[in-house]
């Protein structure tokens, strides 16, 4: 068994050895009730990663603010009769690792194991039953509810994480993004079990599920897992779209008063969604602007310039509908403002300018020689694969990737920028020192 | 001797069907170098891993190895500030650092053709940092800044940094990382070039690269790149044992928050202190940890979380391979129903039955099972393969030890855990703080605040 799987590594090896060769294979198909599937055979390691992810984040809350995020973390609490302690001691016998997570868009559950049969089998049979078949126990609930007030309460002693919370609520309004996953301590008081069963069984179906399999597993056993994971599921219907988001009218700040040392400092707006004619364009600009760590401009002018802060960045994250676009920094308080403007003229200079050849030709270098790196496990194949099968994106699109950051133009920056990217409306939050006289413009 | 060594030893890993091979060698100049092959993608690590951090440091000066940390990135002469990420960056690379306790390390993580460009600039700053001034006058800003982030803002930090000040009372470990904000304030530039000529020198540095690189090139990439470098006469660290603790501590940190937090420290041996004829007792201590907190199965989880629902979070914490001796920790926040003394309580309650009591077979066995797992998911990434043979090699254990680790874990019984409870887990040898909360909101105090506060 060891040598032959390590004749096996060799060819691999040999395999990627060849330049053009880097790439995993995605394959793809449907299940019979509706499940897509993405798969990559990666066999040089005797683990495999099963992953299902739903359209159940918290941008299906509701009213119910934070009942996505603990419909997810009741579902290894008891299934098919068994209780917490038996699924997880189930799992764990046989170095399985389950976890489970949900944010604005997904919920997911995950599964690494060996491939061992003895291990994986038992393994995958009791994910299937959480998956499938979850209890939803009235003590546990009572309990993982506790817990989630607790984690709120925490929330309140973290300047990060109240600038958050405020600075989703001015961008997204109305918009069911504008709710945290966590929710609220009076929502999340307020759930009951029932409404955590009609959650799961409303959005917890196949139709509205990707299943995502990396590892060294065959094509046949891989679509054994599939078929065997989702079609214990009802068939059930996707999830409705959501809503378009609203472009923001007239610029907001939002002072909280925090006895921090720092200002905690986010600027922004609605950014892009995943399918967007302008992401590329806007991508790489805002790789220039904020996006590459110590060389971007921001952090060039807020740290390397002036010291004034540890972590000065801008980044979109690409969402079903436009996800935040966020600038930001944290600072000592009396150099709060001092850091703001440095920051607000960085980007309106960034926009009226664009990107020089040099600056363009460096982030086209980054993203394109570094793209290898996105790719150079399991665990980040399947998080392409998930972010691929969620959000519907060419099965090519690792493939294409590259060429499409190398064909971005100064100008397409330019024009992107200034059609879409609006400091005059941008929202400010500002957590932590005291309040000026007058606090919102 | 002239030139290199050579291969000194070449091994194939234990794990099943990776293939790979690990080799080590010396330069001539005292550099080591480790290479780890691993060709599942076209893609490498380059680490360089200083035997310097914290705990080298003396009263006065703490931070400073990070503080230099953050200067490595401000300038040579062949390349001034700014141009260190800059050249990284164009080829694609991800860099940083990291400074712990026992060491400063630098990383470049590329497509594997681009070896060269991180030899290239590791080399030139391992002798010949040029600390500007004017750099340094912005950047120690920048670590005060980083320090108000990670620490004083956050209060769970805040509360662990005292705690970890008042365990120890001679071991460098009292001190943190990040250093006391007096100190940064008063360090200079002459500090740091000193802290720079006693420490970085080809014969106090690791070089690991894993990935999908032939280790004969690597090999002579560093010699051509490293190889000139001149060595320098490095004297060890003071020893500076912490002294026998003769009772037990306790603390309040009282600090803006909303929940309290718990936490209790056993002066426990590491690897590198553990006595020749009790050398497996660091090896008991990570099963007993596992015992405790490997998973939502373990009696953490599911005894104090789950059953009693005496706390919302709580974890246990140890590891064996600090340089120096070390703390067994466990720490959590109680259930809102529930005081910290209760959680103390109940901690106690189940020290007290690794005492009195074998751990049950299938408990040890699910133990080792995740031990045998992690093995190999660990193989999945090259970074985290690096982080391990770094470290090893740089508080002076092999990187072999990293395959021992494993073997000494499935060799502990029972009664070998029970010896290390019985042995650590008394109160002459422990420390407890408690974080107090104070209203975040003076106008508006929460609820936990001061009726929950224990005097000790």
């Amino acid at each position: 068994m060891k040598q032959m799987l390590r004749v096996g590594t060799i060819v691999v090896g040999l395999v990627f050895s060849g330049v053009a060769a880097a790439l995993p294979e995605i394959q793809s198909w449907t299940t019979g009730k509706g499940a897509r599937v993405l798969y990559v055979h990666a066999s040089e390691l005797p683990m495999v990663d099963v992953r299902l992810v739903f359209d159940a984040g918290s941008a299906r809350d509701r009213e119910q603010s934070g009942i996505a995020r603990l419909t997810n973390a009741m579902l290894d609490q008891g299934a098919a009769g068994l209780d917490a302690g038996e699924i997880a001691g189930g799992m764990e016998q046989r170095g399985a690792v389950l976890s489970g997570g949900s944010e604005r868009d997904t919920a997911w559950l995950a599964l690494r194991s060996l491939t061992d049969p003895e291990l994986f089998e038992p393994a995958l049979e009791l994910f299937g039953k959480v998956i499938s078949q979850p209890d939803f126990p009235p003590e546990d609930f009572a309990r993982e509810q506790r817990r989630m007030l607790a984690g709120l309460q925490y929330q309140k002693q973290q300047p990060r994480s109240i600038a958050s919370r405020a600075f989703f609520q001015q961008l997204y309004d109305q918009h069911p993004y504008a709710s945290d996953p966590t929710g609220t301590e009076e929502t999340v008081a307020a759930l009951t079990v029932d409404e955590l069963e009609a959650f799961y069984r409303r959005y917890y179906v196949a139709s509205n599920a990707v299943v995502v399999i990396v590892g060294d597993v065959p094509e046949a056993q891989a679509r054994q897992i599939a078929t065997g994971l989702a079609d214990n599921l009802e068939t059930g219907e996707p999830a409705a779209a959501l809503p378009a988001v609203d472009t923001l009218e007239a610029q907001q700040k939002v002072h909280l008063e925090h006895p921090s040392a720092q200002s905690h400092v986010m600027m922004g707006q609605p950014g892009v969604q995943r399918k967007d004619p302008d992401y590329f364009p806007l991508y790489v600009g805002n790789h220039i602007l904020g996006g590459s760590g110590l060389v971007s401009r921001i952090s060039e002018e807020i740290r390397e310039e002036r010291g004034l802060a540890y972590s000065a960045y801008s980044y979109f994250v690409p969402m079903e509908r436009k996800g935040p676009y966020t600038l930001g920094f944290q600072t000592r308080n009396d150099q709060r403002d001092e850091a703001l403007s440095v920051l607000r003229e960085t980007v309106t200079t960034f926009i009226a300018e664009g990107p020089t050849a040099q600056e363009l030709d460096a982030a086209q270098k980054n993203i394109v020689a570094g793209f290898p790196i996105r790719v150079a496990s399991n665990s980040k194949i399947a998080e392409y694969l998930a972010v691929i099968g969620f959000y519907d994106l060419p099965l090519d699109y690792l493939e294409t990737f590259p060429d499409r950051v190398q064909a971005v133009t100064n100008n397409q920056i330019k024009d992107a920028y200034r059609r879409r990217v609006h400091p005059q409306t941008m929202v400010t939050v500002i957590v932590g020192g005291e309040a000026e006289a007058q606090p919102a413009l | 001797m002239r030139g290199l060594l050579g291969l000194v030893f070449v091994m194939f890993t234990a794990v099943a069907g990776a293939g790979q091979t690990t080799h080590e060698y010396k330069l001539d100049n005292g550099l080591k170098l480790i290479v780890k092959e691993d060709h599942r993608a076209p893609v490498m690590v380059s680490q360089v891993w200083y035997k310097v951090g914290s705990s080298y440091e003396h009263n006065g000066i703490t931070g400073i190895s990070h503080v230099l940390e953050h200067m490595m990135f401000k300038g040579t002469g062949k390349y001034p500030a700014g141009t260190f990420s800059r050249i990284v960056a164009e080829n694609g690379g991800e860099d940083n650092a990291f400074t712990g306790q026992d060491y400063t390390a630098y990383f470049q993580t590329m497509e594997a053709s681009r070896l060269p460009v991180s030899f290239e600039l590791e080399a030139d700053r391992m002798r010949n940092l040029t600390l500007p001034r004017e750099e340094f006058l912005k950047e120690v800003q920048v670590v005060m800044e980083e320090r108000r982030m990670r620490t004083e803002d956050n209060p769970q930090a805040l509360a662990y940094e005292r705690f970890k000040a008042a365990a120890y009372i001679t071991n460098p470990y009292r001190n943190p990382i990040i250093g006391w904000m007096s100190d940064l304030e008063q360090l200079k530039i002459d500090d740091l070039e000193r802290w720079y000529a006693q420490w970085y020198a080809p014969n106090n540095a690791t070089l690991v690269v894993v990935g999908d690189v032939d280790p004969e090139h690597v090999l002579a990439l560093a010699k051509k790149h490293f190889g000139p470098l001149k060595p320098s006469t490095i004297e060890a660290a003071k020893d500076r044992p912490e002294l026998e603790q003769r009772g037990i501590k306790r603390l309040e940190v009282r600090a803006p928050a909303e929940l309290p937090y718990l936490m209790m420290g056993y002066k426990v041996p590491v690897v590198l202190t553990a006595d020749s004829d009790t050398d497996w007792e660091p090896y008991a201590l990570e099963v007993l940890a596992g015992v405790l907190d490997g998973g939502t199965s373990a009696r953490l989880e599911s005894e104090v979380v789950r059953g009693d629902a005496v706390a919302t979070s709580a974890g246990a914490g140890y590891d064996a391979y600090d340089r120096l001796q070390s703390l067994f920790m466990l720490s959590g926040t109680p259930a809102k129903d529930h005081t910290v003394k209760d959680l103390e309580t109940e901690f106690r309650k189940q020290l007290r039955r690794l005492r009195e009591e074998r751990v049950p077979n299938d408990e040890l066995a699910r133990v080792k099972a995740q031990i045998r797992a992690a093995k190999i998911y660990e193989e999945d990434s090259i970074f985290y393969q690096a982080m391990q043979i770094g470290s090893m090699e740089t508080i002076g254990l092999s990187w072999k030890e990293t395959e021992r680790f494993y073997e000494r874990l499935e060799a502990i019984t029972p009664e070998q855990v029970q010896a290390v409870a019985r042995k650590y887990f008394s109160d002459t040898g422990l420390t407890v703080a408690e974080l107090v909360p104070q209203p975040i909101d003076p106008a508006n105090p929460p609820a936990s605040a001061g009726a929950d506060a224990q005097l000790h």
